[in-house]
């Protein structure tokens, strides 16, 4: 009593189900009919119907995703190129006509027509679609180079590091030759350029303490700075930082480093 | 027992006389009592603390240069743990194995002891409990001997371990007239971070942090003699220019600097009232002082010369030393009356002298000098500043620098770079107990406070 009635309810429940496909058998369909006198060629197997295959959104902008999706009756085995391969089979023993669908999501970096094929016994029928891919905004170019440099990069380029005795802070016979020439040089550029400062930074090298090196390399950017001064270079676009022994541009153990690091390095800004 | 330390100092002093200047010998107080430190037990989760507990309080015991530490393998089986466990023997018998222990098994041979710790460690209500005494092992019976007895709290965890250790060894210093350097710290600069910054730590390298966070270069620092305030110098606002610190809430306090493209170098007077430095606003670094917000500033040298680290007599206040390029030479260190009178050079003017540090005694300077070494190898040097007698603390391992006094006045901490990069590292005023402090970066500049 209990079982018919839950049989009787598991085929209602069926049968409710069929239009959307329900995986019951629900009757062998009748057998053809016994060929007669000749044997004519069988029938052409029904091909595969593509109900549709589409991309969503079909312009994309490159890196972003579409989302492909199908839907095939009829088929054996439905399989997309573009190296998707095989993307549905029909299931063994499955309804027939059984129905394949799916959806991938494909970033193509470039416009791709992807084919779609469905394969049965009929042959295969293939349909396509194409996803318009567009290059994302490109970065704006660079603004066209100027033909002047930047103030820093003129000092940088035009104005030589001065370099000092161990221990001193005098200006030394080569150091005045190169503070003459960069006195002529920044009273150029000061002209090209109205604006912006020079920092005559005084280093010295690691033997001495880090206290009196500190006051040494002030000695020294001042030096240089007065002589600069006296050459005609306007005092208040100089201005001096000391770093003493903080900031070598040399960090070996001997004479030609230690020589690097005693000077007075010009930066604009 | 005052008795016994003050005769022991005598004689230990003419013994030390004869080893070393005088200078190290004044310093040092010289006397030498022996104490013995055996390890101390502990029970339940207090166990696996010990080794940091009895560590500790050696270390503490040891570092206070107090004591002479008799040395651990001589060191008897029977070790007590509570007064209880002495038994006064009928006769005495060190051979004898079976016997409870007696304070001869310290006082005599091999030991020679006069003083032991000991005591025991367990576990009260979740807390590290440390019972600790110190016995006099030269008295006759347990009651004379007991020095003191006394019971230590803190958490069960390393950080209580130490807590108590510390406590226990700073009543052991006490009974001896000396103040524990335990609870001092030792500020110092260090590139660990990426950038020079302030770092602070105990003063045995325990509990290493970070003070500043400019990412600049932040150096040279000076604690107030409160232990409350730092100033350094930093290139955190462009130029190198003084800041202050509170080292209560670390933050910025207000320092007025002179229009100048280099102030560097605060140093505190003794009440704090007041901050020496080296200012470059005429143009050569030289000597200012001020109040201690940088108000009232007064130039106190006048030279076309660099001159700097200037450091006020935190004895007298009256008298300052500082180091000085003048006449052309190679900078060496001088002193002055604190107006600026009276100046005399101090070191010999042989190499570089550099990094005066007075004893808070403010009888002696510790400083940095390349004498007999090539330009910058400086060893470090104490000089008694009215005799100018001077002995050389290191000798050529790397460059040792900027020396100052612990608040003992027995103690130096100073960079050195002998192991490649440089570090800090303490000793003891003599040249000896060389201990490394610190291991990650570069470290240098330290100053020790309160």
């Amino acid at each position: 009593m209990t079982t018919n009635k839950a049989g009787a309810l598991a085929l209602a429940l069926c049968l409710s189900f069929f239009a959307a496909g329900c995986k019951k058998k629900v009757g062998a369909p009748p057998p053809p009919p016994k060929p007669e006198v000749a044997k004519p060629a069988p029938p052409p197997a029904a091909k595969p119907i593509v109900k549709f295959f589409t991309a969503e959104p079909s312009s994309i902008e490159r890196g972003q995703a579409s989302s492909l999706k199908w839907e095939v009756t009829g088929a054996e085995s439905v399989s997309i190129n573009q190296g998707l391969g095989v993307v549905g089979n029909a299931a063994a023993g499955g309804a027939t006509p059984a129905v394949i669908s799916g959806n991938r999501s494909v970033f193509p970096s470039s416009t791709t027509t992807y084919v779609l094929t469905a394969t049965n016994a009929g042959g295969p029928v293939t349909e396509s679609v194409t996803v318009n891919v567009t290059a994302p905004q490109p970065a704006p170019p660079p603004p066209t180079p100027t033909v002047k440099a930047t103030f820093g990069e003129a000092i940088a380029r035009e104005i030589q590091d001065v370099f000092f005795d161990f221990d001193k802070s005098d200006i030394r016979e080569d150091a005045r030759n190169v503070l003459t020439q960069n006195a002529d040089k920044l009273k150029t550029i000061f002209r090209d350029y109205p604006t912006g400062t020079v920092t005559i930074e005084g280093h010295a090298d690691e033997r001495g303490s880090a206290e009196y090196n500190l006051g040494l390399g002030d000695r020294r950017a001042i030096a240089a700075k007065d002589f600069l001064v006296q050459l005609g270079v306007p005092a208040d676009r100089l201005r001096t930082l000391s770093y003493g022994k903080e900031r070598p541009q040399c960090t070996e153990n001997n004479e030609s480093c230690w020589q690097k690091n005693r000077r007075a390095h010009f930066t604009g800004q | 027992m005052k008795k016994i330390i003050f005769s022991l100092l005598a004689i230990a002093a003419a013994s030390i006389a004869q080893q070393r200047p005088d200078i190290v010998g004044a310093i040092m107080g010289s006397q030498k009592a022996v104490i013995a430190v055996p390890d101390m037990r502990g029970a339940g989760r207090a166990e696996p603390l010990m080794g940091v507990l009895n560590g500790t309080l050696f270390r503490d015991l040891e570092d206070a240069a107090v004591f002479k530490m008799a040395p651990k393998s001589m060191y008897p089986t029977r070790v007590p743990q509570q007064p209880q466990d002495f038994r006064k023997p009928l006769q005495y018998d060190p051979n004898n194995r079976n016997a409870a222990p007696w304070l001869q098994d310290w006082s005599d041979p091999p030991v020679n002891a006069n003083y032991l710790t000991f005591g025991y460690a367990a576990e009260q209500d979740g807390q590290m409990v440390l019972f600790g005494w110190l016995f006099n092992v030269n008295q006759p019976d347990v009651a004379a001997a007991q020095v003191f007895g006394k019971i230590y709290f803190g958490p069960m965890d390393e950080s209580g371990a130490r807590k108590v250790a510390h406590e226990f060894a700073a009543d052991v210093l006490k009974q001896f007239g000396v103040e524990s350097l335990a609870g001092t710290k030792i500020y110092f600069v260090s590139n660990r971070s990426g950038t020079k910054e302030i770092w602070g730590m105990d003063y045995d390298g325990a509990g290493q942090k970070q003070i500043t966070n400019y990412k600049s270069i932040s150096t040279m620092p000076s604690v107030s003699p409160d232990g409350t305030r730092i100033a350094f110098t930093s290139w955190a606002l462009g130029q190198p220019q003084i800041l202050v610190h509170s080292l209560e809430t670390l933050r910025r306090i207000p320092f007025l600097n002179p229009r100048a493209g280099t102030n560097q170098n605060a140093s505190y007077s003794a009440d704090g009232k007041q901050i020496a430095f080296s200012s470059s606003a005429s143009g050569f670094s030289q000597i200012y002082m001020a109040n201690a917000d940088g108000s009232g500033i007064r130039r106190l040298t006048n030279t076309r010369s660099v001159e700097v680290e200037p450091k006020i007599n935190p004895k007298t206040g009256t008298e300052i030393v500082f180091v000085s390029g003048r006449g052309g030479a190679s900078p060496q260190v001088y002193r002055m009356n604190s107006d600026g009178a009276d100046v005399q050079r101090l070191t010999t003017g042989e190499g570089q002298a550099t990094n005066p540090s007075w004893n808070p005694q403010g009888t002696h300077i510790a400083f940095a000098w390349t004498r007999g070494y090539d330009p910058g190898n400086f060893n470090i040097f104490v000089m008694d500043v009215n005799t100018r007698e001077y002995v050389q603390l290191t000798s050529g391992a790397g460059r040792n620098e900027n020396p100052t006094w612990a608040p003992d006045g027995k103690h130096i901490v100073f960079s050195s770079n002998r192991g490649g990069r440089s570090q800090i590292w303490s000793m003891l005023a003599d040249g000896t107990q060389l201990r490394q402090l610190t291991s990650a970066g570069v470290n240098e500049k330290p100053a020790w406070s309160k």
